[in-house]
């Protein structure tokens, strides 16, 4: 059962089309929504959390509609916005209590699941500080603190990545694929960087411009390509002429030899290759493709 | 270091969630911890307090006057008593409205509200609810403290064989009178207060904006009041009342809830005027919340 359906949505301000026709699914899971800022990528987030009503199409998310069901959305998801958005005068736990009970949780509720998600996020003594004086990354883990709190079926998290350094990056990227699999919380996470999404999502919807580009699986997108790709240690160009004698489909590739992938006897005529020639192989694989190369 | 705790593993929620009423009581009750800058730190916690200590002080005198004097005359006037100490009152609601109104927005946490189950009224409603509740504390407290105390000293007065000492009932209608005064001024100076504040989201111009407006518009007023008085108009005076906070709930209190006239000047509200002054009393408050509405809507989306 999808979590997230929507159907020709379209929105249009004033002299722009935010989004233009979208139509996807998206599974359970981790899913990463792609496009270059200004895509549309958080219009789309506030339509689907109900606050923002389309031009036309419509959408389901959680199997309730945005258009009638707005406020029960609201119940079961999570949002941690792009942008900063913590008074820098109260402490993380003061501010994530509070947007718990805000949520319906009774107090005593609140207070335990404010420190059980603040832990889980990575955050300790500090959170009794106020969080005018935290880093970026501590600030980060504070706004998707309160997007946990009350314990949502899914979360929203736009551009989660955004300011932090390399490592915290990559604690964030961590923490992201622990929601989804350990949590057992789905994730709709943006960012305008692809890389970083191929690591952690189960799926990747790809909009450009407003316009849907792709929406599939990331085993999708990095299936096997049909080329075998070949490193030798010297005799490279040998080897391609000996191939390409033998009827293989052979072409240079910086240090590598891509060969195109004919069936079984491929591998073998690449090995029978690099054993009459004397060669040192040092690698022989399939090629495999990136997601970027939906924008090529 | 801490890889021990760290390694218990999610649990998710069962328990109950509750409903737009538990909702509404914590955003209340966190906005007015916010007023008095419970939760916020020891600074934020300075300014209101001393305010709510100022506005004390005058009362808890005026007891010990009254118990040293022992005539009825010493008493405050109930009505009067927000009037007297408006300047501190003023400061009140440019220091602290703008704590309600404005941080969300200026620190953009709206949409952290609206992403949740809490409707745009509720919102604004229980921030509303919260600076009123504050605004009646700071002018009812007192209020109180002067009537408990002439309780206390009145059988000494008559003892003293004082003149005119008003019986227990007619000062308690009367202190009742002054509590509807004080709820009044609590709901109107709230409206108008959120309303600058919030459409000047910098706390720096919102305390400015504020205070230019009580002030502005009481010189203007006055101004107004003094011209007219010295041609011996004083209906004008009193009408121009309406056009500053304080005097506009006063007419009220002067017309509707039995205020004692000998304690105003020239300028109090005219004969018959308290239903016009009571009318745009709602209106302002009306009108504010409408206002205020419109604005977190649209920054909530």
């Amino acid at each position: 059962m999808p979590i997230i359906a929507t159907q020709d949505l379209t929105m249009r301000f004033p002299g722009v089309t935010a989004l233009d026709a979208l139509s996807f699914t998206v599974e359970p899971g981790v899913t990463g929504l792609v496009g270059a800022n200004g895509a549309g990528k958080s219009t789309l987030i506030k339509i689907l959390l109900g606050l923002l009503p389309p031009t036309s199409g419509g959408a389901r998310v959680l199997e309730h509609d945005i258009a009638a069901d707005g406020a029960r959305i609201r119940e079961l998801v999570g949002f941690m916005p792009e942008y900063d958005c913590l008074p820098p005068d109260v402490s993380a736990t003061e501010f994530v209590v509070h947007l718990g009970r805000v949520s319906g949780l009774p107090a005593t509720a609140a207070r335990e699941r404010a420190a059980d998600v603040l832990r889980h996020v990575g955050l300790y003594e500090e959170r009794y500080r106020p969080m005018g004086g935290y880093s970026t990354g501590m600030r980060q883990k504070v706004k998707l603190a309160q997007a946990l709190v009350h314990d949502p079926r899914l979360v929203f998290l736009d551009e989660p990545t955004n300011g932090l350094d390399p490592r915290g990056r990559d604690e964030m990227l961590a923490l992201i694929r622990r929601i989804g699999a350990e949590f057992g919380i789905s994730v709709l996470v943006t960012s305008h960087l692809l890389g970083e999404l191929e690591r952690v999502c189960d799926q990747v919807v790809i909009i450009d411009g407003g316009r849907l580009l792709s929406a599939q699986s990331v085993s999708a997108y990095t299936e096997a390509s049909g080329r075998l790709l070949v490193e030798v240690e010297d005799g490279r160009e040998a080897l391609e002429r000996l191939l390409a004698e033998q009827g293989a489909s052979v072409r240079p590739d910086g240090r590598y030899l891509v060969v195109d992938l004919a069936g079984e006897e491929t591998y073998d005529l690449v090995r029978d290759g690099v054993a009459d020639l004397g060669l040192a192989l040092v690698r022989m694989e399939q090629a495999r493709h990136h997601i970027e190369e939906v924008f090529r | 270091m801490s890889t021990a705790i760290h390694d218990i593993g999610y649990r998710h929620y069962d328990g109950p969630r509750l409903g737009r009423s538990h909702v509404a009581r914590s955003l209340y009750l966190y906005n007015l911890r916010a007023v008095f800058g419970l939760g916020r730190g020891v600074r934020a916690k300075l300014i209101p307090l001393a305010l709510a200590a100022f506005m004390i002080l005058p009362a808890a005198g005026d007891i010990a006057v009254l118990s040293f004097t022992k005539t009825p005359e010493a008493l405050i006037d109930y009505t009067m008593y927000a009037i007297y100490l408006q300047p501190i009152i003023a400061i009140f609601l440019a220091t602290q409205a703008p704590v309600i109104a404005s941080r969300d927005l200026r620190f953009r946490t709206v949409p952290l509200y609206f992403s949740r189950p809490v409707e745009t009224t509720d919102f604004v409603l229980a921030k509303f609810a919260a600076f009123v509740t504050a605004l009646l504390a700071l002018m009812a407290v007192p209020v109180t403290l002067l009537h408990l105390g002439f309780l206390a000293v009145r059988g000494s007065m008559v003892d003293a064989g004082a003149p005119d000492v008003p019986s227990v009932a007619d000062q308690s209608v009367y202190y009742l009178a002054a509590l509807a005064g004080c709820l009044l001024f609590a709901l109107v100076l709230s409206s108008f207060a959120l309303l600058i504040a919030t459409y000047t989201p910098r706390r720096g111009f919102g305390v400015a904006a504020v205070m230019a407006v009580y002030l502005i518009s009481n010189v203007v007023v006055l101004i107004v009041q003094g011209a007219s008085i010295s041609n011996g108009n004083y209906d004008l005076a009193g009408w121009a009342g309406l056009f500053t906070p304080f005097n506009l709930v006063d007419g009220v209190q002067a017309r509707l809830l039995g205020g004692d006239l000998g304690v105003r000047s020239g300028a109090a509200a005219p004969a018959g005027s308290g239903p016009v002054f009571l009318l745009a009393c709602l209106a302002v408050v009306g009108v504010s919340l409408l206002l205020l509405m419109k604005r977190f809507r649209k920054a909530g989306a």
